[in-house]
């Protein structure tokens, strides 16, 4: 059996960090065209996502929520990603692009929080 | 503080194979025995042993190899009952606690009426909270009686939620969060007061202390294999003989049965009646093997170890300041688990909005962090969500001891624990 060496501390890489520290689009926001909120019981972590739609495109989003670095930090960068962009752009979006776009490999059980935002998000488009 | 265990570590870590792994280089700093514990020569060596020389299926074959079989599952059902004071008839073999509770909570239950009432805690792990409800459906009523702000039990919310309808109780001996050791010779004489059962989750208490049926008062005690040096898929119910003779069975098949016509059938007598199927046969011969393992190093001693241990964790993780300890701070009341969470951080280095009310850092990074030294603790709400809204956090870290477990362990913990806000740089 060969040891798989687990290059653990590449998750936390300083980009996720920051994103986790600092969350861009951080907060509620007043009057949203739509307002989504999810979980992930078995682990506690929560998103809600506000965003402001006009002529089918997002004008402003934000998000609060709190549990792990990797469910926070992605949800700042999803919604760095979809900010000023149409909804086809939205609705189009796939697993693999977030996935890309926080660069790190992550385990079964982490992609279930690296997922929470983009779950809430699709949820929240998906009646326009 | 004692400096030295009662126990041998050292020698008694050479009986585990899988100490010697070297995971990512490192030793493995295993402090999940809570969940399930590693196994003994002994116990691997008593399963192989089983397949390779006595292996044909339970009391059915009339020929030698099958009457040998039967004689060790039989003889391991004796051993394990008499490990907790406790006669073979009243042993039953189930796959594990949760199991255990089902049973309870079907046939027993069949027995119970609209307005009844089962009182339970708010410690209890999902497997005695999940099959209780089942019985909402029929008007039965599940209460839950409080904890302290230390964790313990609170004894005058429980006298005062039980009454003439209550009846069950059912309570677990140790909580598997928190660590506390439920005072069950107490409640279970209150229970007998109000003429109710009183039912006693050994999950974590059986594999860590000793455990006596008859001194604890309990009418049923359930707890697993897997968590004492077994195998997985083997536990045991052991109920009272005469309660159990009142009860339906459980599941209907082979085993189970005396006689069975085409229009009805009689059942075989307790505690086979509750054992439909062919048995976990290797499993009761591992569990067997793993009792005489607890039993050469005494139970006594066992807990012993486990108390040294706890006192230490508490000393050394109680002196960081980040960090918050749930459950009892008294290792008198508290067996070898410790659950804990880092407090709110408020640093210069986070968004000011997340700064008012700080962010907690979340056990899965912890337990994510640990594991870069092979430190490995569970994180989550280990099954006891219930508790969790109680005690309002989403999830906590948690490190539980055994006695493979010695000081090492507990420093390899405390100096994992100190890298984690370097890692997040927070």
């Amino acid at each position: 059996m060969s040891e798989r060496d687990y290059e653990l501390d590449n998750i936390y890489m300083e980009f996720i960090l920051e994103n986790y520290r600092n969350p861009k689009n951080y907060g509620s926001m007043d009057n949203p065209t739509v307002e989504r909120s999810g979980s992930n019981p078995l682990c506690g972590d929560e998103i809600t996502i506000y965003l402001r739609i006009e002529n089918n495109r997002i004008v402003d989003v934000r998000f609060t929520g709190r549990g792990c670095a990797i469910s926070q930090a992605s949800a700042s960068i999803l919604t760095e990603m979809i900010k000023g962009k149409d909804l086809d752009y939205v609705k189009g979006l796939k697993e693999e692009d977030l996935l890309s776009a926080l660069g790190i490999e992550l385990s079964p059980a982490r992609l279930k929080c690296a997922f929470l935002s983009y779950r809430v998000l699709k949820d929240s488009v998906s009646g326009f | 503080m004692v400096n030295d265990s009662i126990l041998d570590v050292k020698r008694i870590r050479e009986d585990f194979p899988i100490l010697r792994r070297r995971i990512n280089n490192k030793r493995p700093v295993y402090l999940d025995s809570t969940a399930t514990t590693q196994k003994p020569r002994a116990v691997i060596d008593a399963i192989v042993n089983y397949y390779e020389n006595y292996n044909a299926n339970v009391h059915r074959g009339i020929y030698r190899l099958s009457e040998e079989a039967t004689d060790l599952y039989e003889k391991s059902r004796k051993n394990i009952g008499n490990f907790i004071g406790a006669r073979e008839d009243s042993i039953v073999f189930v796959r594990n606690t949760t199991e255990a509770l089902n049973l309870i909570a079907y046939s027993y239950g069949n027995l119970l009426r609209e307005g009844d009432e089962i009182l339970t805690t708010i410690m209890e792990h999902h497997s005695n909270i999940v099959p209780w409800q089942f019985l909402s459906r029929k008007g039965v009523k599940l209460v839950f009686a409080d904890i302290n702000p230390d964790g313990t039990l609170n004894m005058d919310d429980f006298i005062g939620k039980i009454n003439k309808r209550t009846r069950i109780v059912t309570v677990t001996h140790v909580s598997n969060v928190l660590g506390t050791i439920n005072d069950v010779e107490e409640i279970g004489k209150i229970a007998h007061d109000q003429g109710a059962v009183f039912i006693v989750d050994g999950a974590q208490s059986v594999p860590h202390m000793p455990v006596d049926v008859r001194r604890i008062n309990a009418d049923f005690l359930a707890f697993s294999g897997h968590k004492m040096l077994g195998p997985m898929g083997i536990g045991v119910l052991y109920g009272r003989k005469d309660i159990l003779e009142s009860m339906d069975p459980f599941m209907g098949g082979g085993e189970m049965i005396s006689e069975v016509h085409t229009y009805g059938s009689k059942w075989a007598e307790v505690p086979l009646k509750f054992e439909a199927g062919t048995p976990n046969v290797e499993g009761a011969v591992g569990l067997s093997a793993a009792v005489d393992y607890l039993r050469s190093l005494g139970m006594d001693n066992v807990r012993g170890h486990e108390k040294y241990l706890v006192s230490y964790a508490l000393e050394r993780l109680g002196s960081i300041e980040d960090i918050q300890i749930y459950g009892p701070k008294d290792p008198e009341k508290r067996g070898g688990v410790i659950s804990f969470n880092f407090r709110n951080i408020r640093s210069e280095r986070i968004h000011e909005q997340l700064r008012k009310e700080g962010i907690m850092i979340h056990p899965h990074d912890v337990a994510t962090i640990l594991d870069m030294d092979s430190v490995m603790v569970r994180s989550g709400h280990h099954c006891a969500q219930p508790l969790m809204e109680r005690l309002d956090v989403p999830a906590t870290s948690r490190a539980s001891f055994y006695i493979y477990n010695d000081r090492d362990d507990v420093d390899a913990l405390y100096d994992a624990i100190g890298k984690v806000r370097g890692v997040l740089r927070i």
